[in-house]
């Protein structure tokens, strides 16, 4: 399960709508318990792919130097990225499971619709290593407003 | 000589849990070599069969790229801290490219 604050999950699917007709990315800082990720904090990254930033997103690994770093002072840790799929379903491609190399992080994927964020999805990655690498959904806990059913994914 | 190597939360499994671990060597190669012998379960995360850095993983000293310096011979100082970062990227490619 991901959980995270209705503003934060509000604002990473926002970041998908700004960046619209393009990809949007960002990271996840967090702690890990109970095989839960429970999200403190959201970080926009840019997207360096502008050789086709409408249907591809890279993190650049600087950027993730620093947000690792970040992480680190909170005394967090970094549970997954969130990147949107400009129309196109909110769903793991083909694409994205073989650039995925972050075991039991969550990866979340808002489809964009003619610039309207609409599904908002969930994958954890599981497996021991490449070659059994796998996604899994999970489900979104909106922590700060669980009685609002009208927003969950 | 010791300094930092930073573990990315995936491979946290691998260093008992530990994000931080101090190594020692006047080198990323040897560095690395330190964390193995530490580590040694993390060799095959890092590296291909024929001993090559995998091409999604990551290695910088403090905030540069080790790969624009002199990859592995690239020399390291006390206090330095070696990052290890896989890469993160995706898309969504063509509509028959879904699950």
């Amino acid at each position: 399960m991901l959980i995270i604050k209705k503003a934060q999950y509000e604002s990473l699917r926002r970041h998908g709508e700004e960046t619209y007709p393009h990809e949007c990315c960002g990271a996840l800082l967090g702690l890990f318990k109970d095989g839960h990720r429970t999200v403190e904090d959201v970080v926009r990254c840019g997207n360096t792919r502008d050789d086709r930033p409408q249907d591809r997103y890279n993190i650049d690994p600087k950027e993730l130097v620093a947000i690792q770093r970040r992480a680190s002072q909170q005394g967090l840790d970094i549970v997954g990225f969130y990147h949107s799929h400009p129309d196109h379903p909110a769903q793991w491609s083909q694409t994205d499971l073989a650039e995925a190399h972050w075991l039991d992080c969550s990866y979340v994927i808002t489809a964009v619709e003619k610039g309207s964020a609409s599904r908002t999805n969930s994958f954890v990655l599981l497996g021991t290593g490449e070659d059994d690498k796998h996604f899994e959904p999970e489900e979104i806990n909106l922590a700060a407003v669980v009685e609002d059913q009208s927003i969950c994914h | 000589m010791s300094l930092k190597v930073s573990i990315p939360t995936p491979l946290r499994r691998y260093t008992d849990g530990n994000g931080v671990i101090e190594v020692s060597g006047g080198s990323v190669s040897s560095a690395m070599d330190s964390l193995l012998q530490q580590y040694p379960s993390l060799k095959k995360q890092l590296y291909t069969d024929d001993g090559r850095l995998r091409s999604f993983v990551n290695v910088y000293v403090n905030d540069e790229d080790i790969r624009y310096l002199q990859r592995a011979d690239t020399t390291v100082q006390a206090g330095d801290t070696i990052s290890i970062v896989p890469s993160i990227a995706g898309g969504t490619g063509a509509i028959s490219d879904f699950n």
